[in-house]
């Protein structure tokens, strides 16, 4: 492992800090330096857990409900709720949480972190608890673990698996009718990572991370932008109107402002601590906030000692993740699945579709259980931004939808399903935006 | 895009977006657009103004938007709100508004904050609000006011979607917008939704309540610009979301 130290800001000045990642070793005594507990260590409650989880996870896979993963590690952690942290002591972890971009940083800062050895990930984006263990029971020899969270289970996520860093790259409206407002989600990471030993890599252009991350002591901030500022206006902490000058930001009421970056995504490549500028051209994944997400990734990545250029050329490799980016034929057209779950997402996916040729956009919107059964976030997307593109509309809700681009300006054509769009449709490339159960169904249908 | 008809003044219509920065949690823009669109259509020429919560609130607006928020930002907007008089002296005018969900509250006597308790209103209409026991989440429909009506016809069924904890009592200065058929409205068990009392209306129907009643949207415009028979818009979209919502909930 590379020696190289890294720059991390700790109040207002900088020092040199590097993770020590052999802490998480001694957490259960097991004396095996950092690998992870052997599955002969495990005690014979977790041992019969985690039998259990594979168990159930083959039954539910072999009923077609998925990949089974999330089942069997429901039933494993009934019979272990401490089974995540024997199934995490002696690893090295990293957490990921977001409203946007979680499972794709997942995926680059595992793929950085491959260049140290095998790295344990839960790759299909199963974020919660049961996810997360039944992820980490698949390998057990892996050193490092690199692991999405739900922002609603970060804290006790890091709570059971003591994690060296943890990435928060933004937090903004999702699924409103379920889950709770987004400064209280805010308020539980400040409360719930008060005191933790982690070192937190943390979106400085976004105010609810940066006050999120406000009681931790050791921060490394991290330039990544801010597209959607909607929910961005009120000071987290004592209700002021936020003011903005360029990327600058502070509340004019109390003294709350946006902290100095050691990284910076400038355009189309990242600066690193020492003003080195890596090229973010050669991501397959495409659009600014996969630049972001890189940029992150490999200010995680330093942490342990890869080089951002190393670890960026290791991202490079990385084409679609969980189907979003996948580019697939299907009835003489190429697709290319896009997923936008929330207005921030949607706002970012419309720069990837925006400058291209004028090709269309067909857009799935359903309100089924898992997007949130309320289609009131339509109205706060722009959809203004696909004028002039023939877009073509399908998915449960779609006459949400059709009277959301009538408001908005927008030609478009209504359609009973994704067959019957495309018949109407040119041969060629089309970008499919869909949320998250419409994405869901579209990549089934399609093979992706 | 004009239906033809000429603007009825000079001056253009003024839809004043009152707090975008606290209260828009639920798309609440999607008001502002629609009357904008449908206000475009007939004619007129449109301002739209956003008041962000450290400006003041224009007095002269023509139709006044205020929208949803949890309990901190309806603290702080009304907070902000009773110190500014923009908001009632435009109503005390005749400005038209519609206020949704947490806004709704603000307009009445008082209302409950989690942190604080009972709280001021602007006081604007004849309504009190309370915490309820039960987060009231899901569809509603409401058999409107049948005292309400433009173009010469009732304003049919109202269909949106709720989220709240609050119930709203009603006093003797208004009348409900609605007799609620599905959901809750004013709170579990209180059998209506909002209330209304001249130009002002209010509704627990979240977020673009106007994108499922386009009706309600002409009898806002028609408050505001005294056009009681509105030309008639496309709405195909409009009506179909309607029939579809109104089946999808057996009403
Ligand atoms: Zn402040």
């Amino acid at each position: 492992m590379s020696a190289a130290p890294v720059a991390v800001r700790r109040g207002g000045g900088a020092e040199r800090h590097r993770v020590d990642t052999t802490v998480a070793s001694q957490d259960e005594g097991a004396g095996h330096g950092a690998a992870a507990q052997d599955p002969a260590d495990l005690p014979a409650r977790a041992k019969v857990a985690v039998a259990a989880g594979k168990v159930t996870g083959a039954v539910s896979r072999a009923a077609g409900r998925g990949s089974g993963g999330v089942i069997g590690g429901r039933v494993a952690l009934r019979l272990d709720p401490r089974l995540l942290a024997r199934l995490t002591a002696g690893r090295t972890c990293v957490l990921v949480s977001a409203t946007n971009g979680k499972t794709t940083t997942t995926r680059l800062i595992a793929e950085a972190l491959r260049a140290l050895g095998p790295v344990v990930s839960n790759a299909l984006g199963a974020n919660m608890p049961a996810g997360i263990t039944a992820a980490m029971a698949t390998d057990r020899d892996a050193r490092y673990a690199v692991i999405e969270v739900d922002e609603k289970y970060l804290p006790a996520v890091a709570t059971q698996t003591t994690p060296s860093a943890i990435a928060l790259l933004n937090l903004s409206r999702d699924q409103l009718d379920r889950a709770a407002e987004t400064r209280m989600l805010a308020q539980r990471w400040r409360d719930g990572l008060a005191g933790s030993s982690a070192t937190i890599v943390a979106n400085c252009d976004d105010p609810l991370v940066v006050w999120a991350a406000g009681q931790v002591e050791r921060v490394v901030w991290v330039a990544a932008g801010q597209a959607w500022q909607e929910d961005a206006w009120s000071c987290p902490r004592c209700g002021g109107v936020l003011q903005r000058t360029g990327q600058e930001w502070h509340c004019a009421a109390c003294d709350l402002r946006r902290p100095q970056p050691t990284w910076v995504l400038d355009g189309e490549a990242l600066r690193d601590p020492y003003g080195v500028r890596v090229p973010l051209g050669g991501l397959r994944l495409p659009g600014r906030a996969n630049r972001a997400n890189a940029t992150t990734a490999a200010a995680v990545a330093s942490l342990f000692g890869v080089d951002p250029h190393r670890a960026v050329a290791r991202m490079e490799q990385v084409a679609a993740v969980a189907g979003r980016y996948d580019t697939v034929s299907y009835r003489g057209r190429q697709l290319r699945l896009l997923l936008a779950k929330n207005p921030a997402g949607w706002l970012e996916t419309f720069d990837l579709v925006a400058g291209a040729d004028a090709h269309p956009v067909l857009l799935s919107v359903n309100a089924l259980g898992a997007d949130g059964t309320d289609t009131s976030w339509l109205w706060d997307v722009d959809y203004t931004r696909l004028r002039g593109r023939p877009v073509l509309v399908i998915g449960q809700r779609r006459l949400d939808l059709a009277v959301r681009l009538q408001v908005a300006g927008v030609d478009f054509t209504v359609h009973d399903d994704l067959d019957a769009a495309l018949a109407a449709a040119p041969e060629g490339l089309i970008d499919v935006i869909a949320n998250y159960t419409a994405f869901q169904q579209l990549r089934q249908k399609v093979g992706a | 895009m004009s239906q033809g008809r000429p603007a009825p003044g000079p001056s253009a219509l003024r839809i004043v977006w009152i707090y975008p920065d606290l209260l828009s949690t639920y798309g609440d823009q999607g008001n502002a657009l629609i009357l904008e669109y449908r206000a475009a259509a007939r004619g007129h020429r449109v301002e739209r103004v956003d008041v962000r919560s450290d400006q003041a609130v224009p007095e002269q607006g023509d139709i006044y938007l205020i929208g949803g928020g949890e309990d901190r930002p309806q603290r702080l907007a009304a907070e902000r709100l009773r110190r500014d008089p923009g908001l009632t002296r435009a109503a005390g005018r005749g400005a038209a508004v519609l206020a949704v969900c947490a806004g709704f509250q603000l307009m009445g006597h008082t209302f409950y904050d989690e942190q604080e308790g009972v709280l001021p209103g602007l006081g604007l209409i004849d309504v009190t609000s309370h915490r309820g026991s039960v987060r009231c989440v899901g569809e509603v429909v409401a058999d409107s006011d049948p005292q309400l009506a433009v173009g010469g016809a009732g304003l049919g069924p109202l269909t949106g979607f709720e989220n709240h904890m609050g119930t709203t009592l009603l006093g003797q200065g208004v009348r409900p917008l609605g007799t609620v058929r599905v959901g809750n409205g004013n709170g579990a068990g209180a059998g209506t939704d909002g209330a209304h009392a001249g130009t002002i209306a209010g509704t627990y129907l979240h977020g673009p309540v106007l994108a499922r009643n386009p009706a309600l949207a002409d009898l806002i415009l028609s408050w505001a610009d005294g056009d009681s028979a509105p030309s008639p818009v496309d709405e195909r979209w409009h009506q179909r979301l309607r029939k579809e919502r109104l089946a999808a909930v057996g009403a």
